[in-house]
């Protein structure tokens, strides 16, 4: 009684990814807690490389798949919720960074009686310059994505589509190298430290985080990039660009309350 | 490729590794998740039991510095108290229960294993995520053990309020095992929160709508909900004490202008939501118990519904009732109780939902029926110990006493727990195809309930008295009740190695049962359509109304 599937789920065939992920996910982080100790990265590197390499080779079955056609309309579906889902957990993951802040920038511990903390005055920058610019700089990117994903929905040129995930791409780039020259400005030039202040604590953690999202972010993109180049997106079926592009939209709001919270309210003078 | 391997192959099974290793099999995923939150769930009791003998009498007889001990007897030499090693073991049992144990089971377990066959869903939206979920789980549960055995163990217990849970970054490693494997568990729950939300929303069976769909698929799919929006908060905060612990940042300490307090309030954000996650799918097997041995529908199946998305949403909105006694204004109190309070409006609906549901039923009462009423009674027992302690004027004398230890396990061991075990009773033969001896599980639901109420019980007492809790020894005048709740810690040691010769022994040598409804026809959902146990591969031919639409109500 071979029971030909009767309904449109994907059923996936049995895979070693998730085994080989979770031991590398074990001996990364084992790995980093001993390098943390002064143990040496070795560990922690071997992990990484397991982790990464389970990325690309599950991704490239995830890829593979949805070109023999398991992604059915309803299969897309449930792609979409998955994803949308995988954003809020992350929106929730900045509210802790966010909550930090708030908490830090209305009820500062100086303020209370008894406290020995002074805080440093040494913190203002100019958030007009280089973070403005930055800003722009992200929203450019997330216009020309937006532009990529009409040429494509619309199903205009393919150049169109290239053009404008590259031009995301290059800005997603140029937004990172600001943000890496900014960080070495202050802790270069400006007496700001990693550590030893909630301030520096909030500031570098928040915005790293971003940053790491926005990393992450530019490479999704490219990855689309090098698939609209192979023609696996239709006007119809692109889920992974529709994926990347409401990451790169996540990534950019989360800025956007970084730059009015953190550095306007944080920073400004 | 994959529909190849559907039909390609009749009537074999996977290989062993390729079954249990490489899974993308929603059933046998569940499977692994219960043996594993089974086996944990044994080394996190032993730890309790060593605790219960060293708090039998005053004085330290068996955690000395001089080496831990199993028999006072040996206490030839002197013994001086470790309360490290005390604290290790209460955090061990804190983190391993919550994170490794119960969740794993009713969430991970039932949750892979019957949500998508009451919803006739022929496996989870992203099977292969699934299997991560498991092995992610697994890798937690190692960096868990880490974080007892490296450096002596991790003791800030398992809430890591700093400054306790930084004060050893220099010399000791524990803390940073137990961050990640938070970290890995939360990444494990939320992947698989990810999973079950999409299942439940995009694989219904043609016809089923949401307001068909069975309790337990809805409670699974409101924890769901409340796993994937906490989490996430509770993996920032246990990062910004990671960062303090090892980079030098100032996120809680004082010194740097941080705030203690802000770790407790982003914590217990997630933390509450923590307690209805692990108490709403046993709401759910409690219903589908109580109905089926009730021989009646659920009583008020839409009310009961609302009430679980009611709990959850209420769950997010209560969290600094942990911390009543850290100096917030009296307004912020006020709120906070007032909030708690309201969550026993829709708990009470849930509960005399139940009652209602056995009223003029013609009730029966095999294993797992015994441990839904157990659950009921129980829990309605922590739940009002509950609503003393909401009250902040009160929570100033119980506050960090042994009566909010009474409260929480009467919740989570006696609540929580009791579902586990109604459920495992419950599907037992549905997941194995034999069935347990009843005379057996009766035993074990007695000595059980016994042992578990010796144990808690009289803590309430100890509480009133003024114990505080999290300590290795306490003073002559509590000796009486921690005497008696030891007792009741023994008792319900055991009942659960009778629980693991029981399962060992269903497994091997139970009846057989065939019928796939073995329960009669009020066990009527669409898990019950199936063989015993069910094929590799279930609904490829989805379900059609008349299998599951039952009643006109439900």
């Amino acid at each position: 009684m071979a029971h030909p599937k009767n309904h449109d789920y994907h059923i996936i065939s049995p895979s070693l990814w998730p085994l080989i992920a979770s031991i590398g996910a074990f001996v990364m982080l084992a790995g980093s807690v001993l390098w943390m100790h002064g143990s040496g990265p070795w560990m922690f590197l071997m992990g990484l490389v397991a982790v990464l390499y389970v990325m690309f080779g599950w991704w490239s079955d995830v890829v593979a798949e949805s070109n023999q056609g398991d992604h059915t309309p309803v299969v897309r579906i449930g792609l979409r919720y998955g994803f949308i889902m995988f954003i809020m957990s992350e929106l929730m993951f900045f509210v802790a960074w966010f909550w930090a802040f708030f908490k830090h920038a209305i009820y500062p511990m100086n303020e209370y009686v008894g406290s020995q903390y002074v805080q440093p005055d040494f913190y203002q920058m100019d958030v007009w310059h280089l973070p403005l610019i930055n800003t722009l700089v992200l929203l450019l990117s997330g216009a020309a994505v937006t532009w990529a994903h009409h040429a494509l929905v619309h199903n205009e040129s393919r150049k169109d589509v290239e053009w404008g995930l590259l031009i995301g791409v290059v800005l997603g780039v140029i937004f990172t190298g600001l943000q890496a020259y900014e960080y070495w400005e202050l802790l270069v030039h400006k007496d700001w430290t990693f550590g030893g202040d909630k301030f520096f604590s909030t500031f570098f953690l928040a915005t790293g985080f971003h940053g790491l999202h926005v990393i992450i972010g530019t490479i999704f993109l490219y990855i689309c990039y090098l698939r609209v180049r192979r023609g696996h997106f239709t006007a119809e079926k692109h889920i992974g660009f529709e994926a990347a592009a409401w990451y790169w939209h996540f990534v950019d709001v989360v800025w956007l309350f970084l730059f009015a919270a953190v550095y306007i309210w944080g920073l400004g003078g | 490729m994959a529909d190849a391997a559907i039909s390609g192959h009749d009537h074999e099974r996977p290989g062993f590794f390729t079954r249990w290793f490489m899974s993308t099999n929603h059933k046998d995923i569940g499977i692994l998740y219960l043996i594993t939150a089974g086996l944990v769930g044994l080394v996190s009791v032993a730890f309790t039991v060593y605790m219960r003998m060293e708090l039998m009498e005053p004085g330290v007889q068996y955690m000395c510095a001089e080496g831990a001990r199993i028999l006072s007897q040996a206490a030839a030499g002197e013994c001086t108290p470790d309360g490290h090693l005390w604290n290790v073991l209460i955090t061990g049992h804190g983190v391993l229960m919550m994170f490794f144990v119960v969740i794993p089971a009713l969430f991970g377990g039932f949750g892979n294993f019957f949500m998508p066959l009451m919803i006739g869903a022929p496996d989870m939206a992203f099977p292969r995520l699934n299997n991560l979920s498991y092995w992610l789980y697994v890798a937690g549960t190692a960096l868990a053990f880490c974080a007892v055995f490296v450096d002596g163990g991790a003791g800030p217990g398992w809430t890591f309020y700093p400054p306790l849970s930084w004060q050893d970054a220099p010399t000791s490693r524990a803390v940073d095992f137990a961050i990640f494997a938070v970290h890995v568990s939360g990444a494990s729950s939320i992947l698989g929160s990810i999973n079950i939300i999409t299942t439940f929303l995009n694989m219904r069976a043609p016809g089923m709508s949401l307001f068909k769909v069975p309790l337990f698929a809805w409670s699974i799919f409101v924890t769901a909900w409340l796993l994937l929006l906490s989490l996430p908060v509770l993996a920032g905060a246990i990062t910004m004490l990671l960062t303090d612990r090892n980079f030098g940042t100032t996120f809680f300490d004082v010194a740097g202008g941080g705030d203690p307090l802000l770790f407790q309030h982003i914590f217990w954000f997630f933390g509450h939501p923590e307690v209805y996650i692990v108490i709403l799918p046993a709401f759910g097997v409690v219903s589908h118990v109580i109905s089926t041995f009730s021989r009646k529908p659920v009583f008020g199946y839409l009310p009961m519904v609302w009430a679980l998305i009611a709990i959850g949403a209420l769950g997010f909105v209560v969290w600094a009732h942990h911390m009543y006694t850290t100096g917030m204004t009296l307004n912020q109190q006020a709120y906070f109780m007032i909030a708690t309070m309201v969550i026993a409006v829709p708990t009470g609906v849930k509960i005399f939902s139940w009652i209602a549901t056995m009223w003029q039923g013609s009730m029966s009462f095999e294993t797992p029926m015994l441990f839904a009423i157990g659950f009921i009674f129980l829990f309605t027992v922590g739940g009002v110990t509950g609503i003393v302690l909401s009250q902040a004027g009160v929570d100033r004398a119980y506050h960090d006493t042994y009566y909010v230890v009474a409260h929480f396990h009467y919740v989570m061991s006696l609540g929580a727990v009791f579902g586990i075990f109604a459920g495992i009773y419950y599907w037992m033969a549905k997941m194995s195809g034999r069935q347990y001896p009843e005379w057996a599980g009766k035993v074990h639901f007695w000595l059980f309930f016994i042992g578990a109420n010796v144990t808690f019980f009289p803590q309430h007492f100890l509480g009133r008295q003024g114990m505080p809790r999290r300590y290795i020894d306490y003073p002559d005048a509590f000796a009486t009740w921690n005497y008696v709740s030891s007792i009741g810690a023994f008792i319900a040691f055991a009942s659960f190695l009778f629980f693991i010769g029981i399962v060992a022994y269903t497994l091997l040598a139970g009846r057989k049962v065939t019928e796939p409804a073995y329960w009669g026809e009020h066990a009527d959902t669409l898990e019950w359509t199936l063989p015993n146990p069910p094929p590799e591969h279930t609904f490829e031919e989805l379900p059609t109304r008349e299998m599951w639409d039952k009643q006109p109500s439900h």
